[in-house]
Parts: structure tokens; sequence; C-alpha cells
């Protein structure tokens, strides 16, 4: 069959069908309050710290701060905050509705089980873009608050302020939609999330020590390659030490490879997952 | 069972289903024609595994299924024919009758006004109208099955897979229930029902298949059997506000044999030889101010019933 003669327009009204249903499940769900505490807890930080510096009368020093929050963008926000924030929200969307036993609700609509897989990973992204970008934008208003006016002004008129502030939503994204398409197959794949939790969050920490091809297997590879501001550099990280290994890319991504290798590594991921045939087995769970 | 043409009908042919090494259900060669059959058979028989296979919950191990001409592989046009009222008794969270059913719709790629327009349909039909925009999870067992059914029955299919639908239904709904299942039957669909019991089917079946432990052991017309098991006593579980009220005014009745108090204080087990007419008699009963909360079969006996059915027949292994 032809591409054009696939039902398009029935897919997507099916799509914005599951998305309407996961949505509200997914942002308002009780069980997923810690998510949100690990996605705001770096703005409750720099709040806490501007409050302080701004009591106290100090003065920061704004370059510093932007490599601060380099800092803790990659090692604590992308690898911790956004991973097992994925983790909560992805892996949740199949396997908390096998846990549930709701999931045959979807699977008596006369839907292609596919569709509903790309309706659920949208839902899924949804959610998990509007908190974690949501975190990325107000811990940079949190950080810089202490600031005068003019100087931020002048970071976002005449500097690259904007751009690293676009930057850093665009990482946020793409961690998400990259972290999300693991999870969403490992939820697929696996009764037990705490196995494929492990592997991939030692494959991702070690992936910078790994030869080049491998490295490229990661999603933080094009994560840290997009990062505006590189953390050994701000960090003052010594280079040959481990966290250095950890946190730089020998042969970074140019931007394009990064966003494109990471929405191809998705696509595979999604792609695989919808291969397995899923079955209602509540029994066994 | 039937020479109905393959795409009028529910085949299955040597169908085996092995969960791990647990049996569902093995070597099944049916074609379940047009008109209600019942899938009888004691709790484990394979009911719900076959339920599941024709509706392609689950895969077969080894055969082949088709509903209709269609395969369960293909949901997007399996469903389109197809509704199921499953026998888990769990729905998505927070969503009111409502939007059970309107959301169902909406998944069929349904428009706002069609979904709607169907879903208030479907639900004046099981009656539950005036608890529609209420939480499923303020609902009663029975307004839970009757939301079920509206979601099976929602898009009118031409086969209707029911998994215990009569499950805890009090007397009057369950006489509404049924008669809805007949009218269904008479538009030509096609009416799977399972139950543990034959005498909860029998009144509406066309056809009986039983089952014991993952084996089709008989099938055929359901009035064979009937006469049969008339005589053997079944025991059935009312629960209630006045078990004592209800005891002294179903013991005047000549079928029953045995009422006594459930140990709990909030029930009453019923022995009776004609269960037809002891669930009439709780139909009045019901108008006369005893609130019945729900009536089942209790299981000891439906065991021994479903023994005393197929006797000590060995099934064809």
């Amino acid at each position: 069959m032809s591409l054009h003669k696939l039902p398009w327009a029935l897919w997507r009204r099916q799509i914005v069908a599951v998305v309407r249903l996961e949505l509200k499940k997914t942002l308002f769900a009780r069980r997923g309050l810690w998510i949100y505490f690990l996605a705001f807890a770096p703005v409750l930080l720099y709040a806490a710290r501007s409050f302080f510096l701004i009591k106290t009368g100090r003065r920061g020093n704004f370059g510093e701060d932007t490599q601060l929050f380099a800092g803790v963008f990659q090692f604590f926000y992308l690898r911790l905050a956004i991973f097992f924030g994925c983790v909560g929200i992805f892996m949740n969307l199949f396997r908390g509705e096998v846990l549930d036993k709701s999931l045959h609700y979807y699977f008596l609509a006369p839907m292609r089980r596919e569709v509903l897989l790309v309706g659920k990973y949208l839902s899924g992204l949804l959610a998990a873009a509007v908190i974690f970008c949501c975190s990325t934008l107000l811990q940079l208003v949190a950080l810089y608050w202490y600031f005068n006016s003019n100087v931020i002004q002048d970071y976002l008129s005449h500097g690259n302020g904007l751009a690293n502030v676009a930057a850093y939503l665009g990482v946020t994204l793409l961690a998400c939609i990259g972290y999300g398409s693991i999870f969403l197959a490992a939820g697929v794949v696996f009764r037990n999330p705490l196995v494929p939790t492990l592997i991939v969050l030692v494959w991702e920490t070690i992936s910078g020590v790994l030869p080049p091809l491998l490295q490229k297997c990661s999603v933080i590879f094009y994560l840290k390659s997009l990062c505006p501001v590189s953390v050994p550099a701000s960090a003052g990280l010594h280079k040959e030490s481990l966290l250095a290994l950890i946190a730089v890319n020998a042969n970074p991504a140019s931007t394009v490879t990064g966003i494109l290798g990471l929405l191809a590594l998705s696509v595979t991921l999604l792609a695989l997952s919808s291969l397995r045939r899923m079955e209602i087995e509540y029994g066994v769970e | 069972m039937n020479d109905v043409a393959p795409d009028k009908s529910i085949v299955f042919e040597d169908v085996s289903k092995f969960y791990g090494e647990v049996l569902g259900v093995n070597r099944v060669n049916l074609s379940i024609p047009p008109g209600i059959t019942s899938l009888v058979g004691p709790n484990g028989s394979g009911k719900t595994t076959l339920m599941n296979l024709m509706t392609g919950l689950v895969e077969p191990t080894r055969g082949r299924i088709s509903v209709l001409g269609l395969s369960p592989r293909q949901p997007e046009q399996l469903f389109r024919q197809v509704g199921y009222c499953t026998q888990y008794d769990s729905f998505p969270r927070g969503l009111t009758g409502y939007q059970f059913v309107y959301s169902y719709l909406r998944l069929f790629g349904c428009g706002h006004a069609k979904a709607n327009e169907l879903a208030v349909q479907a639900i004046d039909r099981v009656s539950l109208g005036e608890a529609a925009q209420r939480s499923i999870a303020s609902y009663s067992k029975g307004m839970r099955q009757r939301i079920k059914l509206a979601q099976a029955i929602c898009h009118n299919p031409a086969v209707l897979v029911l998994d215990e639908p009569l499950n805890g239904l009090d007397p009057l709904i369950r006489a509404e229930t049924i008669a809805l299942f007949r009218a269904l039957a008479e538009q030509g669909l096609h009416l799977i029902i399972s139950s543990h019991v034959l005498h909860e089917v029998d009144v509406i079946s066309d056809e009986v298949v039983l089952l014991s432990n993952g084996y089709v052991v008989a099938e055929g017309e359901i009035r064979g059997v009937r006469d049969e098991i008339q005589e053997h006593p079944m025991q059935i579980l009312i629960r209630c506000n006045k078990p004592g009220a209800l005891a002294s005014q179903v013991f005047l009745e000549d079928y029953v044999v045995e009422a006594r108090l459930h140990r709990d204080g909030m029930g009453l087990l019923v022995k009776t030889r004609d269960a037809d007419r002891f669930y009439l008699l709780l139909n009045r009963i019901a108008q006369n101010g005893i609130d019945i909360e729900s009536v089942a079969p209790a299981d000891d006996d439906v065991l021994s019933v479903y023994e005393y059915l197929i006797g000590t027949e060995e099934p064809a292994k």
C-alpha cells in the first residue's frame, strides 16, 4: 500500500484520543509526585541561593553562575533528574496499565498497536517536556534572579543569553525524546523496570570512556555535544580526572548530527518496540 | 457445530494456548454460528482464554482463529465488528461512566458529536443514564458490569463477547440485561456468553460449549442438557439487607430445598432445584421491600453442578 493510501487522518484522530486520555493521568498521577520533586529541586536550590545572596548583599559573578548552571545541568539535571523522570513517566505508560489491569481498554479498540504506541509516547513526551522544560526555564530565572535587570537585559539582547536559553531548552527536550524512547521500549519489553534502568544508567555513565563508535549509541553523547557551555572549562575540572572523562566529548557531534542522531536513535527504538506483540496476561504479573 | 459460511461464523481450528507450561485451552475446534452461544465451565476451564483468543488479547500457541473472516491479529478491523465485555474489573483511572464509553469511541476515531451520541445511547440501553456522570470508582459491582456492557455495545458490533456478564447484577437488572441480550440476538448478532453456571445462561442460549480443564468436552443445543440438570439442586448466595425475611419468603416454595443465613449475617444461601423459577421469585421479592444487593452462584456447588453436568466423561486428550 502506498503511503498516501494509508489512513493517516484516522491515525491522527486516534493518537489525539490516546494523548487526551493519557496526558491527564501522566501529569497528575499521585505516584508521579516524586518526578516533580526531582525536576524542580534545582529551582528551589537556585532560588534559595539567590535569596541568600540578596539578603546578605553579596554580589555574584554572572560568568561563574553560568558555569555553575552548566555543571548542575550536565551532572544532575540530564543524568539524574531527566533520566529518572523519564523512567517514571515512560516506563509506566504500558507497565503501569498492566499493573492497574487496565491496558485491555486500549486493546479493545480498533487501533493498530503501533498507533497506540505512538500515542502513548507522545503523551509521555508532552508531559515530560512540560515538566522538565518548565523547570529548565525556572532554574535560569531563579539563578539569575538576584542580578540587576540591566545585566540580564544585556545578557539576553547583546550576549549569547537567548541562544543559551534556547539551547538548554532544546537539550532538555531532546533528553526527554531520547530517554523517553528508551524507557518506553524497556516498559514494553521488560517486566521488571529495575534491570533496564540499571543497564542504561551504567551505559550512559561509562559512555564517555568507551570507544567513539560506542559513544554514539548513548543519548548522553548527543546531549553533551549540544550543551552550549562545556563542563570541564566551567567547573574547573582537571582534564584527566574521572569526572572530566565522563563529562567531556573528545569528538563532539555537530549540532545537526546531534539532533538527527538522537531522533534516529529514538525512532529506531520505537520501531523495535512496536514489533513486540503484546498480550494481556495480568495474571502472571 | 454448524454449516454456516466461515465469514459469518467464529472459527477455531485446532487452537491451543499455553501460558508457559500452564494449559489455557488445547486442540479446540469450533465453529460458532450467529445467535447466543454460551461457554460453560468451572473456573479455570478455559472460557476466558477462548474469549481472549477470539479477540486477540492473547495469541494462540498453535492453530488459527477467524472471526467473521477476520484475524484477531488485526484489531483495527476486528473491533469494528466485535465488542468485548471482559471479566477484568478495572478501569482507566479517574473516568466517569460517560467518559469511559465516550473516550473508547474517540479511540475509534469518532468525532465529538458522534461519540457523544453513541455513548449516550449505549449508556441508556444498560439503564445507567443517571449515574453516567459519576466516577466509576464510586460504582457498585453491578454498575461496573453494566458500564462495561455499554462499552461493548456502543459501536453496534456484529459480535458481542461477554465474559460472565451477569455477575453481580441484582435480579431486576439481570432480567433487563437478559432481555437486552435476546433483543441483540434477534437482530442477528453473535453473542458469546461465558458462565460457570449453566442455569444462568441456559434460558437464553441457542448453543452451548462445555469446557473442562482447557478442553471442549461437549457442544450443541442446550435443551438436551437442561432437563437433566433441572432436578439437581444448585446453591445461590443472595446478599441483601434482610436475609431473615428473605429466608421466610423463599422457603415457602417447594423448589427451595434449603435456606440458611450466611456466616457474616449479610446474606442468604439458598439451595434450589429450579434456578429459573427461583430467579423469577427474587424479581418479585426485590419489588417488595427487600433490598437485594447481589445474586451469585456459590462456587462450591457450581463445581458439583458442573461435574454432574459433564458426568465422568474424560476429555479427549
